[in-house]
């Protein structure tokens, strides 16, 4: 029994933001620093539409995400629907919004798996990283509701330097929660997360430490938790295969129904996305000149072309090496035979070596304030 | 911790959040779990078929050997290996 590595032609995965609303203002939000607004976002019968044409596609698992899915009121129904086409379906929550009849109604229509994000186990300072007072008891609650109502459970962690400490004791709250699985995941720095890189960078030290209590964890919980761990690209040698390789195992789907590779590729210059509102979801994924870009091995720069983990990690994130390197087609600077590695290095430990600035909490701009002050010409 | 030895009457099945399907689009069997799609060797679909919470280790070890008119340890001892590693990835329940 392996892990899929075959040569796919359909994707496995989808992640579906079903809003960019979210009640949290963490900042190491994965949606781009342009959120969308509620009035933009895809109506439940369309949405019902892409599931079906997400598993005639071949898709196995869909990860309703957002911001916080549960704002919407028609998660029960899509969830029903998703069940009802043969998807696997998980919820990608903060726990915040759900209370127990909510809950139970998602559980009967089939809900497969519940991601709660947890930001600490230190109630005040996962407070000051959502910037919501109280949020820690909240999610705590709503993980023993979910465990009540007989679904299984993944806590997922965000690593910074204001949690790092704590890994350890955040892997005991997954056990003491009956969590099936936790993820403790080193932010990953694109979108809010590259705005906040100073406030979040932990030191390479502080890296190491953590490392070495999962890796106590996994030998001491074997068999009662499983413990996915994802390493910080930045104190990395080897780049991630971001996505599974683009356009390869995954696609993303935005708010108002807009396809992408990845959930950060929106910030590369040039790529032109796609809708689910104008064509088909197989003919995006098929011919989309977005997937197309960085599919397969073709594309890749002289340095990764020759090297044998070429179809390993496919030339790493396309998102990074532009955010570090300036070109969205370099090696990912993540590898250490990148000429750039260097530099990547260089920011985690000058960010790292400073006291942490205040955060910038992830939110909707402000309405376009010309528009807002305009004078009405009636 | 290390798995506790299985015992015959226990009776397999498939994890909370864990799914035996058939994937028309790849004309195979795979194995839903929470972030993971796994594809299951002939040995391991057929045990995992039987996963049902309802039969006992042993009854399954029995069926197997009897469909490949193999030995019985032997069967058992690739049962008994591929739960074990089933059970600590939580796919597997016993």
């Amino acid at each position: 029994m392996s892990a899929d590595g075959g040569n796919l032609t359909a994707p496995l995965a989808a992640l579906l933001e079903l809003t960019h609303r979210c009640p949290l203002q963490c900042p190491y939000c994965s949606n781009p620093i342009e959120l969308e607004r509620a009035k933009g976002e895809l109506s439940t019968s369309e949405w019902m539409r892409v599931l079906d044409e997400a598993a005639e596609l071949g898709i196995l698992q869909v990860h309703f995400s957002g911001g916080e899915p549960a704002v919407r009121r028609d998660l029960p129904d899509l969830v029903a629907h998703a069940r009802s086409a043969g998807l696997y379906s998980n919820l990608i929550t903060s726990g915040v919004t759900l209370d127990r009849a909510r809950i139970a109604k998602l559980a009967e229509a089939g809900l497969d798996h519940v991601q709660l994000s947890i930001q600490d186990v230190d109630h005040q300072t996962a407070a000051y990283i959502a910037n919501y007072p109280g949020v820690q008891g909240k999610k705590l609650a709503f993980a023993r509701m979910v465990r009540e109502a007989g679904l299984p459970l993944t806590i997922n962690a965000v690593i910074n330097r204001h949690n790092i400490a704590r890994v350890e004791r955040m892997i005991d709250v997954a056990v003491s929660l009956d969590a099936g699985r936790v993820e403790v995941a080193h932010a990953q720095y694109y979108g809010w997360a590259i705005r906040n890189r100073a406030a979040l960078m932990p030191t390479l030290e502080q890296v190491h430490e953590a490392t070495r209590h999962v890796e106590a964890a996994r030998e001491r919980l074997r068999g009662q938790i499983v413990i996915d761990y994802v390493l910080p690209d930045y104190y990395a040698r080897q780049p991630k295969a971001c996505m599974g390789g683009w356009g390869r195992q995954f696609l993303n789907i935005t708010p108002s129904g807009e396809v992408l590779p990845c959930h950060a590729a929106q910030t590369i210059p040039g790529l032109v996305f796609e809708s689910v509102r104008h064509k088909p979801l197989s003919e995006i994924w098929a011919a989309s000149e977005a997937f197309a870009r960085f599919r397969g091995t073709d594309w890749l720069p002289e340095l990764c072309r020759t090297c044998d983990q070429r179809e390993v990690d496919w030339g790493g994130c396309r998102c990074q090496a532009l955010a570090v390197v300036g070109d969205a087609a370099a090696t990912d600077p993540a590898c250490a035979l990148s000429p750039k590695h260097d530099v990547l290095r260089a920011l985690a430990d000058a960010a790292s070596s400073e006291p942490p600035p205040d955060f910038v909490y992830r939110r909707m701009a402000p309405h376009d304030s010309k528009t807002a002050l305009a004078p009405t010409t009636s | 911790m290390t798995s506790p030895q299985l015992s015959s009457e226990t009776c397999p099945g498939l994890a909370p959040g864990v799914r035996l399907t058939f994937d028309k689009a790849r004309d195979r069997w795979v194995v839903l779990a929470p972030e993971r799609v796994l594809v299951p060797d002939e040995t391991a679909l057929e045990i995992l078929q039987r996963c049902n919470g309802t039969t006992q280790l042993d009854a399954i070890v029995d069926e197997l050997a009897n469909a490949y008119s193999a030995d019985r340890s032997e069967i058992e001892h690739d049962v008994r290996d591929l739960l074990a590693s089933l059970i600590e990835k939580r796919i597997v329940t016993a």
